[in-house]
């Protein structure tokens, strides 16, 4: 069962890191991991982001998802068959913001007497959009702790995301999407016997550590109540390179941010780098305009094929008996 | 036809077997009817590719270079740094599971390696032990696995069951396109010797005799005229079309199928039927004899070598500009790699219809037009004589071929003329048409006959959109612009919908052309009786 042992390494992470603060190791998870974690997370993705922008693009290739500019009197799909840079660029943003290809999932089923019948699918599209949006909301408000005063956007993304006011202290509406999201990401490749043959460590060690990360917050937050005061300073410390650690810190909150260290140094050499693939997809961001405009391969090699001059040569007699004309006689 | 009915064959078992996808075991003998025969080494001789031999799958010694561990490796290590698409495809799959079932070979052999993600990874797998370090240090438990034989006969199993359609990358968020995968693991099969005959024997013959099919010059020039005499029979219109001709107009480039098996030889008819009826200044090569590159489906490079011709032949015969014929594999070329590969066409000038004027300025660069974009441009303009009547008779609708869906976008010129030359048309579900096409399972090399059963399978989800429309509107013609398509599409319909023929959207022109000095026209191209009357339009 490889989701167990990637719940398991989620838990044994928290422990390590609950019992070590406990023990005195606040400034390690405190200061010092978070930092290695950030230089590791620096270094990787840019050295992954520059191993892909060195490999060269030798050809044109976007798949082209609707209908070409040709006559002008056709119209063409300029977002899903872009043949200008601009229209490759919003086709990229629509793939970024909106998960476009994702939208068009169908869902296939076997009927009796072997038909096929495809049904629009957009579960997990929905799903998946829920879990992004949500995290980026959770993450954008955690600057809450890293700025004072508190910006102004934060507060009015906080205000918005407590929007409904219930209970005390403000249940944010995205602490429940992003775990119930999460959730249903997990149970999907739990529940599908494809997606369940086909899923490694990889697939579930991220939504186990990404579902311990919402967890412990959700815990801080409404049920354990972590010192506010004390980890902002311990997170100002951390930003403003003038780290100190404030004493009596619930030790649940050094598993939370140890967490999230480990999130931060897996992140460039796991599957989560699709973050920055996104942007560099061949088959995405270039314009099908290879007819228009030639794009130049960096290495083409010079290759000549057989020429007309060795053909003619080799059926030369041929040739000449049926009447096709010759270059030599 | 293979021994299995079709009763047998949707018989689909979707659940995966107990056995990890990461432990390989492929019983080639078990499997035949779904895997396609190596190529021959004289073949490879004369193309000079590596490790000719005679050897079968079912043996149990592949005869490998002694270090192909390392020819692979070499291999794959050059083309991450040549290919940004593979290293990013390889990176970036979050195995979220988008492209599984868009797969028609998954869905019609319920093989879960043919879910497009497990045959990417089946190359992910190596890549992840030979080059990152989480794979190096973690092994399997980092989805890591190491080259063993066992594992490059799945390649060659899997790989060449993949028909590069790109179904997958329009639904993938990343826009993971297996097809490229499986281009890229090609060649890497190709560097140890590891190829199918029925792309490389045509691949040998391209090279040598200028097409697939090997046909010779004066063959060639027999069976132009052969197909001339046949379309006087059914027109009472002689054309002439001239073979290598210096100073013509344009150079014509069509897929060899068109001018040497039914039914491309009737679309064939529809092209020379047109051009002469519009007087168009134009030339075939017997050089230059084949649009269509199975290079695709071997190396970057052997479509290069191929491709070379095209150009090279329209500056010998020092026309203008050059048309292409109806054909997939052969416009992905055209459209995505030709002046990439061997242009720039510095030699030509950017297309000009010369009946309509119209500028094609989408080809201003490559300077090569589809002749659907030049026939629908015609239509619009009023320049053809149509009468769709002569087309009632026929219930028609219309396959998206993968390539020019999906690595091109004509989607709506083919549907124009068809709706303008057609009086009966009928469109298939929409989640089977258009970008989201299904392939005819034939593609890439793989319409060869001892392929039979994966070749059913995988057009079985083509085959029930078409059975659809059948029972619905009494379709009974399924038209395509696609060489390819023609052959195996036919096959296909055989086994699952009888009742429908294939057929080029110029076929269909060439019925409804009415031509100055034709004689009355009671028989189509294929010499079958009209409809009774004129605008007899539902029998
Ligand atoms: C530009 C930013 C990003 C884009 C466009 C993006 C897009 C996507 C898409 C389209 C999927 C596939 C759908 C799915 O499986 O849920 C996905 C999966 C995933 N993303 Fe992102 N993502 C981004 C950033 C991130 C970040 C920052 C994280 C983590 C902190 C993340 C974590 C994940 C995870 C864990 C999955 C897999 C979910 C599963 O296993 O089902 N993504 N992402
Ligand atoms: S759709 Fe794309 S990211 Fe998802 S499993 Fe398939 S290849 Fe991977
Ligand atoms: S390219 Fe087509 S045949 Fe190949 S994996 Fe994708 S959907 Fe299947």
């Amino acid at each position: 069962m490889r989701v167990a042992w990637s719940f398991l390494l989620v838990v044994l992470l928290a422990a390590v890191a609950f019992f070590g603060a406990d023990a005195g190791g606040q400034a390690l998870f405190g200061v010092v991991l978070p930092y290695v974690a950030m230089v590791v997370f620096l270094v990787g993705i840019a050295a992954r982001v520059l191993s892909w922008a060195r490999s060269t693009v030798p050809f044109r290739i976007p798949t082209t998802c609707g209908q070409q500019r040709s006559l002008p009197w056709i119209k063409p799909a300029s977002l899903d068959n872009p043949s200008t840079g601009r229209g490759a660029a919003a086709r990229v943003l629509l793939e970024v913001f909106a998960f476009r290809s994702l939208f068009r999932n169908t869902r296939s089923e076997l009927r009796p007497g072997g038909r096929f019948t495809f049904s629009p699918d957009k579960w997990l599209w929905a799903g998946a959009l829920a879990f992004h949006y949500a995290f980026l909301v959770v993450f954008l408000r955690h600057y809450r702790f890293f700025a004072e005063p508190v910006p102004a956007v934060v507060r009015w993304i906080e205000g918005l995301d407590g929007f409904f006011q219930v209970g005390l202290p403000v249940v944010y509406l995205t602490d429940i999407v992003l775990v119930a999201a999460l959730g249903f990401l997990l149970w999907r490749r739990l529940e599908d016997a494809r997606l369940r043959y086909l899923s490694l460590h990889a697939d579930y060690f991220p939504l186990a550590l990404l579902l311990g990360i919402a967890v412990s917050g959700v815990l801080l937050r409404y049920f354990v109540r972590a010192d506010v005061v004390r980890v902002k300073e311990l997170a100002i410390g951390l930003v403003s390179l003038h780290p100190a650690v404030p004493q009596g810190i619930s030790p649940l909150v050094f598993a939370h941010i140890f967490l999230v260290t480990v999130l931060i140094a897996y992140f460039p050499f796991s599957k989560l780098v699709h973050m920055a693939g996104v942007f560099l997809s061949p088959t995405r961001n270039l314009a099908n305009d290879t007819r228009m405009r030639r794009h130049v391969n960096p290495w083409n090699p010079a290759i000549v094929g057989h020429t007309y001059a060795e053909w003619e040569h080799e059926f030369h007699d041929k040739l000449k008996a049926s009447g096709i004309p010759l270059d030599e006689e | 036809m293979p021994e299995k009915t079709r009763d047998e064959l949707v018989q689909i078992d979707f659940k995966p077997p107990e056995r990890e996808w990461m432990d390989p075991a492929i019983d080639f003998e078990a499997r035949r009817g779904t895997w396609s025969y190596p190529a021959a080494a004289k073949n490879l001789r004369y193309l000079g590719f590596p490790n000719p031999r005679e050897w079968s799958p079912t043996d149990e010694d592949w005869q490998l270079p002694e270090n192909w561990q390392q020819i692979i490796h070499d291999g794959l290590a050059e083309r991450l740094n040549k290919y940004r698409s593979l290293k990013l495809f390889l990176d970036v799959c979050v195995r979220c599971g988008a492209c599984a079932d868009k797969c028609h070979f998954y869905l019609g052999s319920g093989d879960p390696k043919n879910m497009p993600v497990l045959r990417a990874e089946l190359l992910r797998s190596v890549y992840r032990n030979d080059f990152t370090t989480a794979g190096r240090i973690l092994g399997r438990i980092g989805g890591a696995r190491k080259l063993t034989p066992a594992v490059l006969k799945e390649w060659f199993y899997y790989f060449y069951q993949c028909t590069e359609c790109r179904r997958c990358s329009v639904f993938c968020p990343y826009g993971i396109d297996t097809a490229e995968i499986t281009m890229l693991a090609r060649e890497l099969l190709n560097l140890v010797g590891l190829n199918i005959n029925w792309v490389i024997e045509p691949v040998a013959n391209c090279d040598r005799t200028g097409n697939h099919l090997g046909i010779q010059p004066h063959t060639f020039k027999d069976n132009i005229e052969f197909l001339v005499d046949e379309l006087e029979d059914a027109t009472g219109v002689r054309v002439d079309p001239s073979i290598n001709r210096k100073g013509a107009e344009l150079l014509f480039v069509v897929p060899s199928a068109d001018y040497f098996a039914e039914p491309g030889i009737y679309t064939f008819m529809g092209y020379l039927l047109l051009l002469h009826a519009l007087g168009v200044d134009y030339t075939l090569s017997a050089y230059a004899s084949e649009g269509g590159n199975f290079g695709l489906f071997t190396s970057h490079d052997t479509i290069k070598r191929l491709n070379y011709k095209i150009y090279h032949e329209a500056k010998r015969l020092g026309v203008k500009w050059i048309l292409g014929g109806e054909c997939g594999h052969m416009w992905r070329v055209i459209h995505q790699y030709m002046d990439t590969m061997n242009g720039p066409a510095d030699f030509l000038e950017p297309p000009v219809s010369p009946i309509t004027g119209t500028a094609f300025t989408n080809a201003a660069a490559t300077k090569m037009v589809h002749v659907c974009e030049f026939t629908a441009d015609l239509i619009k303009h009023g320049k053809l004589r149509l009468d769709p009547a002569r087309n009632d008779h026929l219930r028609v609708t219309f396959h998206d071929s993968c390539n020019p869906a999906r690595a091109m976008g004509i989607l709506e010129e083919p549907r124009y003329i068809l709706r303008s030359v057609v009086n009966n048309f009928f469109e298939m579900p929409e989640n089977t048409i258009r970008e989201q096409t299904f392939c005819c399972g034939g593609g890439a090399g793989l319409g060869n006959d001892e392929n039979m059963e994966m070749r059913l399978r995988g057009g079985l989800p083509r085959a029930n959109a078409v059975r659809f429309v059948h029972e619905k509107h009494g379709v009974n013609r399924l038209a395509c612009i696609c060489a390819i398509d023609r052959a195996v599409l036919t096959t296909l319909m055989e086994y699952w919908v009888p009742e429908v023929d294939v057929s080029g959207v110029h076929e269909l022109v060439g019925n409804a052309l009415a031509i100055d000095g034709e004689k009355p026209r009671n028989t189509d191209l294929r010499g079958r009786p009209l409809a009774g009357g004129k605008g007899d339009a539902d029998a």
